[in-house]
């Protein structure tokens, strides 16, 4: 029975993902794009709820793994042919080697991880407010070092030539490979004992739980998987510094928040209730019909009423729309 | 790496501004423990009014007056909306409601004045340079310094000498105890949103002379960065997170200016490496005593 109660709150945002991209299918090329990218979007934000939910802390720097990610993915996977033209700082291992597809993804994950972990050995001593301010400046530093290194990339100019692998399967794949390990992640004694050390720290330390390396553990497979959404991103569309910054950490921890933190249903929800709305805003400041009236949003719309929601949601239900549970066929 | 005068009158001028800005964000955490991320936004509203006054060819002082209503009104509208519904949850959410406030006021400022934003001009004139001894400075910078300690002296008998201001001190403390002992929590709560929008106003228009292009992510950086030093220097009390806020701006103006840039350009990554160097060592703060235990 337990199992199945398990395996429950797997297949639950599994079947999420699944019937997004089957609805994927039915549609449009141009509009098949929005559903790519909301997999995609599942990815990071169930990445971000593997450390931020299991552990209740919470990180701004979540998106500089994935900026890492599709940093390590692009570089590696533009053709050797185009590196010069596109950047001849680069240094020299890189500018001579080219990856396939999959293995720019692992390295992506690889890179994604050990930087989370290089990066939470100081960090994670930290909690609440400090742990925030820290994790943003985890943030600024990427930021700031991408922009201007152009030994490891494209600098300020957009990551252009990076085949275009991510179609609506792999962003799929991706997303149910990334819940999977969440999922695993959660069910393991690490999962259980960080979980335990959000709901009562000090009563998790007295039992002998060490909430650094418990918090170490969850930031580095949450860097990881990070890293591997930023390479299924790179993937997808031409990415600059400034498309996995502010307004990604933003809308990301948005879906988080909206969907409910504390659960891998309240994540995959999140993503998608928020990248729904999102998407048809996004179509809507093109000029759509509601209801039989034209309507003619102005652009900014999108971010405005996201942003909105998320107030709303955080002032109404401040667990999320799943009040943080996870996915339950036969509630009791 | 050459210091001119004019180099240390800026960095004094921004570490003044940084300064009012800690205490806004101080004061609404003492007696909410909220970290107000929205902060940045309440000072862009008020750069956009007088870009907007400038542009209806309003006075000077009539542009700094629409200024302090849109921010004062702003902030009371935020407290209202967000800050109220939101008491006693934990800080990480309402840093996050806050962080959502904040994205929400930059939209509709891009809806509304688009992303190359305004021009305030009618503020401009006092952005000229001022010979001092054969030493040229931005009558600004001088400014700025002066009217950032008049009103932290200004704050400073505020909330030593009048009841008000120590009702403020005794929340900031411990609210509960504070309460049975007869502070009014709503006034008291008032009050700190009241003062901490009038340093907004007065911070919008610093910061508007020195920089009159008016856009939506207008102070969205200096946010970031008082917040870091605000951090820094300890945010459970006043006067240490003003010194906080006061060394970065201090520091990022001094070296912004006086490095070359292809070292400049890395400043904000050597800013936040201090900043978390500073954290793991001294969780609580540079410049604070007691060790501050905050359970998550």
């Amino acid at each position: 029975m337990r199992r199945a109660v398990g395996l429950q709150q797997l297949l639950g945002p599994v079947m999420l993902v699944v019937v997004a991209a089957l609805l994927g299918t039915l549609v449009s090329a141009s509009t098949q794009s929005y559903f790519t990218d909301t997999l995609v979007n599942v990815a990071i934000v169930v990445a971000l709820y593997v450390f931020i939910g299991n552990s209740g802390v919470l990180s701004f720097g979540h998106i500089s793994f994935v900026a890492i990610g599709a940093w390590t993915a692009g570089v590696l996977s533009v053709p050797v042919g185009e590196k010069p033209a596109i950047m001849p700082d680069l240094f020299h291992f890189l500018r001579t080697t080219t990856t396939g597809n999959v293995p720019s993804l692992a390295l992506a994950a690889a890179v994604g991880g050990v930087c989370a972990l290089v990066v939470a050995l100081p960090l994670m001593r930290l909690s609440g407010l400090a742990a925030g301010i820290a994790t943003f400046g985890v943030l600024e530093i990427t930021h700031n070092v991408l922009q201007y290194e152009n030994r490891i990339g494209p600098g300020l100019n957009t990551f252009s030539s990076v085949p275009e692998t991510t179609d609506l399967r792999q962003a799929a794949i991706g997303a149910v490979l990334v819940i999977a390990v969440a999922w695993a992640y959660g069910r393991s004694r690490f999962g259980r004992l960080l979980r335990a050390s959000r709901e009562d720290s000090a009563a998790a330390r007295a039992v002998g739980v060490s909430v650094y390396r418990q918090r170490l553990i969850a930031f580095a497979v949450s860097g990881a998987l990070a890293g591997f959404a930023g390479g299924l991103e790179v993937h997808l569309l031409p990415v600059n510094t400034e498309s996995v910054y502010l307004d990604l950490t933003f809308i990301t921890l948005a879906m988080l928040v909206v969907g409910g933190a504390t659960s891998l249903w309240g994540a995959v929800v999140g993503a998608l209730a928020v990248s729904a709305l999102d998407s048809y805003l996004a179509v809507a400041e093109n000029g759509t019909s509601l209801f039989g009236w034209h309507v003619d949003f102005p652009s900014g719309t999108r971010e405005l009423v996201v942003g909105a929601l998320m107030a709303l949601v955080l002032i109404v239900r401040p667990g999320g729309l799943t009040g943080g549970r996870e996915f339950k066929l036969w509630p009791r | 790496m050459t210091v001119t005068w004019q180099n240390l009158a800026d960095a004094m001028s921004l570490g003044a501004i940084y300064a009012l800005m800690a205490v806004g964000i101080g004061l609404v955490f003492g007696v909410l423990r909220l970290v107000n991320f929205a902060y940045g936004q309440l000072v862009m509203a008020g750069a956009f009014a007088l870009a907007l006054a400038s542009q209806w060819n309003w006075p000077v002082w009539a542009g700094i007056a629409l200024c302090f209503a849109v921010v004062i009104v702003l902030s009371f509208a935020m407290d209202w909306l967000v800050f109220r519904p939101l008491r006693g949850h934990s800080p990480a959410v309402m840093l996050v409601a806050t962080f959502a406030v904040a994205f929400l006021l930059e939209n509709v400022a891009l809806l509304w004045f688009g992303a190359l934003g305004k021009i305030a001009t009618s503020v401009a004139s006092l952005n000229q340079p001022w010979a001092i001894s054969g030493v040229d400075i931005r009558k600004i910078s001088i400014v700025s310094i002066v009217v950032a300690g008049l009103c932290l002296f200004a704050l400073r008998v505020l909330i030593e000498r009048t009841t008000v201001g120590l009702h403020m001190q005794a929340a900031s403390m411990d609210f509960t105890t504070a309460r049975m002992l007869g502070v009014r929590a709503n006034r008291v709560i008032t009050f700190a949103v009241l003062i901490s929008g009038l340093l907004a106003g007065v911070v919008a228009v610093l910061l508007t002379v020195q920089n009159p292009l008016v856009t939506p992510d207008f102070a969205l950086r200096d946010t970031i960065i008082v917040l870091a030093g605000v951090v820094l220097g300890g945010m459970n009390r006043i006067v240490p997170a003003t010194i906080g806020g006061f060394a970065i701006g201090f520091a990022s103006g001094l070296l912004g200016g006086a490095l070359p840039t292809t070292q400049s350009q890395y400043l904000d990554s050597f800013l936040f490496a201090a900043v978390i160097l500073v954290l793991v060592v001294r969780p609580g703060g540079l410049f604070t005593r007691a060790r501050a235990v905050e359970r998550v």
